[in-house]
């Protein structure tokens, strides 16, 4: 099996999806001649031409418009947007339009839009080329929300995407582009080769939308986590020394609400981590969600690791970035509390 | 719905890698031969200004026509310097990042005519809301090298207390508003800063910068409309420098027309001026912002120039353009072509141009020595982390003085 690392097999959906669906087009700043900034869209526009691979003007809310438009012309958009930083001036037509669209028509009118952002830090890039809005969206109804951990998962979860005809908001943490990185930046970097997930089929394939992941399975603890705190949250276990269970949810909209709920039932005890900053994040969505279906297993106040209240800084990223010893601090908490 | 059957317009490629440079799409107007209107001039006899090109020097370096704004040689000499300046620590910048002693840069060279000109036709106190190529703003008012140094840093002198990516600077007292990592929202905000300006009854403007690719974003559009109703006393300038990253200027909408054009639709009028030529800007400059300290409103200025450079260090120009194209681009380098008018008015000479880089490579050195002490990512001394949370709000809250403590007693202190 071919292995890649996350920008390849953004690619490879991409292209696979290009290949099979005739109204799929790719859209957005920079994607077509030169392949995108991190080169998701490498070799596409060559592939299928400057009408299906289409470089945009530097207009966000420009391009989810015409997105949106396109869409309901029939064809299944997938725009991207340079960094989930530069998301805010589509928001109108995210939020107002995109979301609503099916709603407010009973159903006559849809669009199919796959949005892609890369988001999340730890590349040195300060407050525009960090952050991790997912909760911004997860709080609109009528958009679904994915993010990836794995190269893998990446390519199944953005054919699903795709081919969904509701609207995505579609994440990939930068900062796992090329390998799956755990927090420890002390360490050199981990290639994506090294690891079961960067094995992926050339081919057609899907990951559903609504389905998390155990990826170690555990009875003292379950950590909740999606995207790069997935390999944080790998490594913050192993420094604790605890069996715990971690869950990937993969898709934040709809909620797995099954898989992570059986999980804390089972080991009575639960973290929340994600990168996006604490309050109204979406860890105080999973956290109600687990005290209101687990209550009476619990054995500790719910934790939640997160980043800090403040924008993205650029000096200081790793006392920002919720890293392994701040999750195993929560963890050993959990620990004690019972 | 294959390719060949759509009937969707997508703008002509521009010259890419293994191609021969091809500036045939620009059209430009012979030194002088522009008219200089009146600055109460009605919009109609303005608007050819729009599609023309105002040029003063020619190829010989003389300085010729109406726009001419005879400025002695010394203040030239003091363009020359800053320009000399700018290019000269970016330059240095550039290598300092490559060195990794920063984590990125972003240069503006080929572009220096344009800051630099542009500040020096404005007062100390007009207000100025830059994009992020627009260091000659900085130099030419005489901010010092060690405190942009140290923001690249983000050291323990940093203006930004480690906030901010490299290059984003903000001047409070030398009248230069904070650089946005987002593009385009400093265009408006310049127009609302103006408007405040003629509320209050204060003789100051505003100018503010934005690259050609982000006039595409709904913030320019605001820029326009505001200005234009409210008739706000501020220059708004279009740098186009032909690319934005990988894309040409037809993909922000050039092909079919110019980015001073936008102006005349809004009812503002636009002048297109040779951006490499620091006479040229200077003057239109000098007209826009009289025109605006009269009350006769804002003013459009596209200065057509070239990103002679990456567009950062997260690029690579050879992917996405012939490497040769820079030096086929038809308006020449802005200091070359100074440095030559200077000589022809017996101003400068080659020796004394030695002598400058000279001299001011040795100041950024002496700056760069300056700004270590106060720390470099591998020593001296560093920010306290504590800082992090300071000036999210003006009062931290509670929750966030908790935040704060946990991240203390983690880091041992
Ligand atoms: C809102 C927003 N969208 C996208 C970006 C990413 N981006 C940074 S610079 C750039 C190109 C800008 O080109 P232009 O405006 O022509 O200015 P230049 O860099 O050529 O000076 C892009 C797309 C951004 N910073 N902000």
């Amino acid at each position: 099996m071919p292995q890649m690392n996350l920008v390849q097999a953004v690619n490879s959906a991409l292209d696979v999806m290009l290949g099979r669906d005739p109204s799929v087009v790719v859209m957005g700043e920079d994607v077509g001649y030169f392949g995108g900034v991190f080169r998701c869209t490498e070799g596409l526009q060559r592939k299928y031409g400057e009408h299906r691979v289409i470089d945009t003007p530097i207009a966000e809310g420009g391009i989810v418009a015409a997105a949106i438009g396109m869409g309901v012309n029939g064809l299944r958009p997938v725009a991207e947007i340079q960094f989930a930083d530069y998301v805010y001036p589509a928001f109108d037509q995210i939020v107002s339009e995109l979301a609503r669209l099916r709603y407010r028509t009973a159903g006559e009118f849809s669009a199919a839009v796959t949005v892609r952002m890369p988001c999340g830090g730890g590349i040195r890039g300060g407050q525009t080329h960090s952050q991790s809005p997912e909760g911004i969206f997860t709080h609109v109804c009528g958009i679904k929300v994915v993010m990836p951990s794995n190269p893998y998962d990446a390519k199944g979860l953005l054919v699903s995407s795709i081919e969904d005809d509701d609207p995505v908001i579609f994440f990939e943490p930068k900062r796992i582009y090329n390998g799956p990185f755990d927090g420890d930046w002390h360490k050199p970097a981990v290639p994506w080769s090294t690891h079961s997930k960067g094995d992926v089929p050339a081919g057609h394939y899907t990951v559903p939308l609504c389905r998390a992941e155990i990826v170690r399975t555990g009875a003292d603890v379950t950590i909740l986590a999606y995207g790069t705190m997935v390999h944080v949250a790998e490594a913050a276990v192993r420094l604790a020394g605890v069996d715990a269970e971690i869950i990937d949810l993969r898709t934040l909209v709809p909620l797995d609400t099954d898989t992570m709920c059986s999980s804390v039932c089972k080991t009575g005890r639960c973290v929340i981590v994600h990168e996006a900053t604490r309050f109204s994040g979406f860890g105080a969505e999973l956290s109600a969600t687990v005290q209101e279906e687990c209550f009476w297993h619990l054995l500790a106040p719910i934790q939640r690791v997160t980043g800090w209240d403040t924008p993205y800084p650029h000096a200081f990223e790793w006392e920002y970035f919720p890293g392994p010893a701040r999750i195993a601090a929560a963890i050993k908490t959990v620990m004690e509390a019972s | 719905m294959a390719a060949h059957e759509s009937r969707l317009h997508i703008p002509p490629s521009p010259a890419r890698p293994g191609e021969p440079p091809d500036f045939s799409y620009l059209k430009t107007s012979p030194a002088g031969s522009v008219p200089r209107p009146e600055i109460t001039a009605p919009l109609v006899t303005i608007e050819p200004l729009a599609s023309e090109m105002v040029r003063v020097l020619d190829d010989a370096g003389t300085a010729i026509g109406p726009w001419n704004p005879h400025l002695d040689p010394e203040d030239l000499q003091v363009g020359l310097r800053h320009m000399v300046l700018t290019r000269r620590f970016d330059d240095r910048m550039l290598r300092i990042q490559r060195q990794g002693r920063i984590t990125f840069y972003l240069k503006s060279s080929g572009e220096e005519a344009v800051s630099v000109a542009g500040a020096m036709a404005l007062r100390p106190d007009d207000m100025l809301f830059p994009s992020y190529r627009n260091q000659g703003l900085y130099i030419a008012r005489g901010r010092s090298l060690v405190d942009l140094m140290c923001q690249c840093l983000s050291n323990t002198r940093d203006m930004c207390k480690g906030r901010q990516m490299p290059v984003l600077y903000h001047w409070g007292s030398g009248n230069i508003f904070s650089i946005s990592g987002n593009l385009a929202t400093q265009f408006p905000q310049a127009v609302g800063w103006a408007m405040a300006a003629a509320l209050k009854g204060e003789d100051r403007l505003a100018s503010s910068w934005i690259g050609e690719g982000a006039t595409a974003e709904a913030d320019f559009h605001h820029a326009l409309t505001f200005a234009a109703v409210y008739q706000a006393p501020v220059i708004l300038n279009v740098v186009n420098n032909q690319w934005a990253i990988s894309t040409s200027q037809k993909i922000a909408g050039g092909e079919l027309s110019t980015f001073a054009a936008r102006g005349p639709g809004y009812g503002i009028p636009g002048i297109r001026v040779d951006g490499n030529d620091f006479l040229a800007v200077y003057a239109v400059m000098q007209w826009a912002a009289e025109r605006a300290r009269r009350g006769n409103g804002p003013t459009l200025i596209e200065h057509v120039t070239y990103r002679a450079s990456a567009h950062s260090t997260s690029d690579d120009p050879s992917r996405y353009r012939p490497q040769e194209e820079g030096r086929a681009w038809p308006l020449g380098d802005p200091i070359a072509r100074l440095e030559r008018h200077l000589e022809v008015l017996g101003a400068w000479s080659a020796d004394r141009q030695d002598r400058l880089e000279k001299e001011l490579d040795a100041h950024i050195v002496e700056c760069w020595r300056e700004a270590a002490t106060y720390g470099t990512p591998s020593e001296g001394p560093s920010l306290d982390p504590m800082t992090l949370f300071e000036d999210v709000f003006k009062e931290m809250p509670k929750s966030l003085a908790r935040q704060r403590d946990e991240l203390k007693a983690l880091l041992g202190g």
